[in-house]
């Protein structure tokens, strides 16, 4: 049987093969492997781009303590982007699954409709979510557009629940039974971090500061923007640091909401701060790419 | 020579409910007289024709040139201009003009369908379209094409749409089949079956009713039909799980199974849940219940969260929750559930509902901060409903809640209860009132906030509960228009009057529902007399003499001035019908109005009504008015369309 760790290596070493790059998580908290620059912003401009990575995803609202066996705050996803899309993306997919040991002869696997939007980012795309034998497994989502910009070179984002995936290979009823590694289920790992996380983000957080890191993160990321016009040699512009201001801002919202601190009529405008702050990074972005003097459309 | 067709567009997997739809479209291909056969699976749209011609006919068109008298240079003129030789140009039968005939050659079928087939193909509507290759500058459909298949004959009809060249090699199932299939138009429904893919979906259906119901599933139509466009090798197999799960309502229960993961739900008796679920798989078989296995955990898991969350819910009641409805959204502008909530209490109090509707209107929208709400959001009120029960609310409290949303749609029963229509009915009227004074208001298609839907189910309850509420109290404005046109909808759509009928009762008077429903009924009993539709004629003549005359009546009636004869006999059957129809039943007045007939067409064959006499013709006009006013008070008379009209219009 192959443990946690065991299904990652065989699947990065999959998508290795197929030519991605294999990063390593992004290390500021998000909410989804969407979120990584090395999707959000990678997927905008002209320049083609393959990676896969694991993503700790943090949903601080969906925590339960460590309580329920199929919830949790920060699960793992992988994360595939292949842009632009290859004919044959899903035969890719299909021989992933088949890599790491799903019989496809023997198991009945659909692809249901299901499309993808991101009020926060600006994003949609459409797909599927992969069901096999009645468990989703994965969501494939053609991005069509993103940061308010519509993409160019369409690309195919794969992402695996891996605890999902992982529990239905090592026929376990609760994610927490997953071996990880021989001799530590996943409960030995992360049960302790479900648990005061969960009391953390519930209970103990501190609103108001929360309110105030978020309006900081905020004037940081606006003020970048507000330099970008004049700044002078345009491919040293930190716009990667803007986009890191847009996730703070983006978990900061996260946190208030499972906190129970955002109002209803607060709600939509914060929303929308975001997404303002988002947006705008992307454009940004996208200048700097097509901009003859900054020379990184050239690189590719 | 007559040739076969087949066009298959090898597509990934199309979202289930849009395959109906774009075979309607494949339908209307034009195959010079061939009738389309069309099938479709999630993977593939396919159209077959047979008998086709070769190549289409030749055709000659006569092309007018000048006048003769024109001369040799405007015949040579207009022989270069069409680039013939000069003796292809005579003169027409008049000898006046000189024509030509222009001959233009058939052309090769396939040659023809090569050029329009990829406009034919990208001209596909669907709902949600996407683009795949080239960006917003390329080709868009519903998901990427991945092959296509195109034969007229033996030879393949050759073009390029998206990036792939037509050819033909088809695929079989994703697992089962071969990835590269060539085929000929005979052996292709055949190959395809050899690589798992059932291609008609009639047969797919059939397969599934078969075996879904061998194994003892309850009837669902919809479910059949979305497995039958999700499948190419539908199968059935059944599953169980754990009996105590079945303490769970089966509301719940029959949600998760049907909505969550598409599996038919098994009953022991009617109306009783078994421990038992059926599903349908993409594939065969299951030999070694791998299948079944996986199904089961994934079923397990999920009535393991559904118990979890009945469990949380029931940490904090439903009363306790109406403070926490603040902090849930209705409508940006109309502010948050803990503000509808007390509008609707207000409204049911208004409405004179009892105690009990009240205390359903206060807690009605309370579930909406349960957790099994939110993960099963198809089951609001329901869950409301259940949870009142267990905690003790009353019988008429849980059903009024569990009911308020109904009916969800035409087909969809109203509340069972008065409580519940009440609460159903003030919950509607206070969405569609908000919105409506914020400015949202459904115009075409658009109609984002179900406003429709909610006005419908207003008339619904209104009508099948028989409420006399005065419209014109429940609504005012664009909204009491807008109810106007649901009434029209409800009782033309579904109760099936005649239109003409309906506008006549609206146009006398927009009072309750029943009242219209009464007044309707009448109305059809009474048409199909001999009497009425010439009397509705003599009432649209009445109506527009007046119109024309200007006429309102200012003074009274005054009997000295009536002629002898038709005029004061139709007076006096006049007088003698208004008492008889004092209380009486509406079919009854309609009757005895109707027998007005003889005498209102004898006054207007013998009676001059404009009578030189002024005060003659204002007393003549009068009594006319009169009439017309008297009698319009259940039905307008003049907005039926009669016979005659219908067949002079026709």
């Amino acid at each position: 049987m192959d443990s946690f760790q065991d299904i990652v290596f065989k699947l990065k070493k999959y998508w290795s093969d197929r030519g991605a790059i294999i990063q390593e998580p992004y290390d500021i908290e998000v909410g989804a492997g969407t979120m990584c620059p090395e999707t959000f912003l990678r997927v905008l401009g002209p320049n083609p781009y393959k990676v896969a990575y694991v993503q700790p995803s943090r949903r601080p609202a969906d925590g339960r303590y460590g309580e329920n066996p199929n919830r949790l705050y920060k699960h793992q996803q992988l994360q595939v982007i292949l842009k632009p899309t290859p004919d044959d993306v899903l035969e890719q997919y299909l021989g992933s699954l088949e890599a790491i040991g799903i019989d496809l002869t023997k198991h009945d696997l659909k692809f249901e409709e299901d499309n993808w939007e991101s009020p926060t980012l600006g994003a949609w795309g459409v797909g599927w979510q992969v069901m096999l034998d009645g468990l989703e497994i994965t969501q494939f989502t053609y991005f069509q557009q993103c940061g308010g910009v519509d993409l160019d070179l369409v690309p195919a984002e794969i992402t695996y629940g891996l605890e999902r995936l992982t529990a239905f290979l090592q026929g376990v009823e609760s994610v927490f039974d997953i071996q990880w590694a021989p001799g530590f289920t996943y409960k030995d790992v992360r049960f302790a971090d479900e648990l005061q996380m969960s009391v953390f983000n519930f209970e103990t957080a501190n609103v108001n500061r929360l309110w105030r890191l978020l309006a900081e993160h905020e004037a940081e990321c606006k003020e970048l923007h507000a330099a970008y016009a004049k700044y002078p040699e345009k491919k040293r512009f930190p716009v990667l640091a803007a986009y890191e201001q847009v996730l703070k801002c983006s978990n900061l919202f996260n946190l208030l909401d499972a906190r129970g601190a955002i109002s209803v009529t607060e709600r939509v405008g914060v929303i929308k701060r975001v997404r303002d702050l988002a947006v705008g990074t992307a454009k940004i972005w996208m200048d700097q790419q097509y901009s003859a003097e900054s020379g990184v459309a050239e690189v590719a | 020579m007559s040739l076969d067709f087949l066009l298959e567009i090898g597509t990934e997997e199309i979202p289930h409910w849009m395959i109906p739809g774009a075979k309607e479209q494949l339908a209307k291909l034009d195959l010079f007289g061939a009738s389309p056969l069309v099938d479709a699976t999630p993977r593939r749209l396919v159209v077959r024709g047979s008998n086709l011609p070769e190549r289409t006919p030749d055709t000659q068109q006569i092309i007018k040139g000048p006048p003769v008298a024109g001369g040799d240079k405007a015949r040579e003129g207009f022989a270069k201009k069409n680039g013939v030789a000069l003796d292809h140009v005579v003169k027409d039968e008049t000898g006046k003009y000189w024509v030509l005939a222009k001959h233009t050659p058939g052309r090769m079928v396939s040659d023809i369908l090569a050029e329009t087939l990829p406009g034919f193909i990208l001209g596909i509507q669907w709902p949600k379209a996407m683009y795949w290759a080239g960006g917003k500058t390329g080709p868009r459909f519903i998901r990427p094409i991945r092959w296509l298949v195109a034969l007229l004959g033996g030879q393949v009809i050759p073009f390029e749409v998206a990036r792939v060249q037509s050819g033909n090699l088809t695929r079989g199932h994703r697992k089962l089949g071969k990835a590269s299939i060539p085929v000929t138009i005979e052996n292709y429904e055949g190959d395809l079956k050899q690589n798992f893919v059932i291609l008609s979906s009639d047969d797919r259906r059939e397969k599934i009713v078969k075996e879904v119901e061998a194994l003892g599933a309850k009837h669902d139509d919809d479910l059949v039909e979305t497995l039958t466009y999700i499948t190419e090798f539908p199968a059935a197999i059944r599953g169980d799980f754990d009996p105590s799960y079945l303490k769970l309502p089966a509301e719940v229960l029959i949600t998760v199974m049907r909505h969550h993961q598409k599996y038919f739900a098994v009953e022991s008796a009617p109306g009783v849940l078994a421990n038992h679920f059926v599903a349908v798989m993409n594939i065969p078989s299951d030999p070694d219940g791998l299948v079944k296995k996986g199904n089961e955990r994934v079923l397990r898991a999920r009535f393991n969260d559904a118990r979890f969350f009945w469990d949380v819910d029931q940490h904090k009641t439903l009363a306790d929750r109406v403070e926490d409805l603040k902090a849930v959204t209705f409508q940006a502008k109309l502010g948050s559930y803990y503000e509808k909530t007390q509008r609707v209490v207000q409204l049911v109090k208004d409405l004179g509902g009892d105690e009990h509707a009240q205390r359903a209107a206060l807690l009605a929208k309370c579930d909406l901060t349960c957790e099994m709400v939110k993960e099963f959001t198809d089951l609001q009120g329901v869950v409301g409903g259940l949870y009142a029960k267990a905690q003790g609310e009353g019988e008429a409290v849980a059903a009024a809640i569990y009911e308020h949303y109904k009916p969800l749609s035409m087909e969809d029963s109203i509340p069972s209860t008065p409580s519940g229509q009440i609460v159903a009915l003030a919950d509607k009227l206070d969405t569609l009132r908000g919105c409506f004074a914020i400015g949202l208001i459904p115009s075409g298609s658009k109609d984002p906030f179900a406003l429709r839907r909610a006005a419908q189910g207003v008339i619904k309850i209104l009508a099948e509960a028989g409420l006399g509420y005065k419209l014109d109290q429940l609504a005012s404005g664009e909204l009491l228009e807008f109810l106007k046109d649901r009434i029209q909808y409800y009782f033309r759509e579904i109760q099936h009057f005649k239109y003409d009928e309906i506008n006549a009762v609206l146009a006398s008077g927009v009072t309750t529902v029943p009242d219209i429903e009464a007044r309707l009924t009448a109305v059809q009993a009474v048409r199909p007399t001999e009497d009425f539709e010439p009397l509705a004629a003599s009432f649209k003549r009445i109506r527009n003499i007046l119109k024309q005359a200007n006429f309102t009546a200012s003074d009274g009636l005054d009997p000295k001035l009536l002629e002898a004869g038709p005029e004061q006999e139709l007076h006096q059957a006049f007088e003698s019908v208004r008492a008889q129809i004092k209380g009486a039943s509406y079919e009854d007045a309609l009757s005895r109005v109707a027998s007005l007939r003889p005498q209102v067409d004898l006054f207007f064959d013998k009676v001059l009504v404009n009578a030189k006499d002024p005060s003659v013709r204002a007393n003549r006009l009068t009594l006319l008015s009169g009439l017309l006013t008297e009698f319009s008070t259940i039905a307008d008379f003049s907005e039926i369309v009669t016979t005659k009209e219908d067949a002079h219009n026709a």
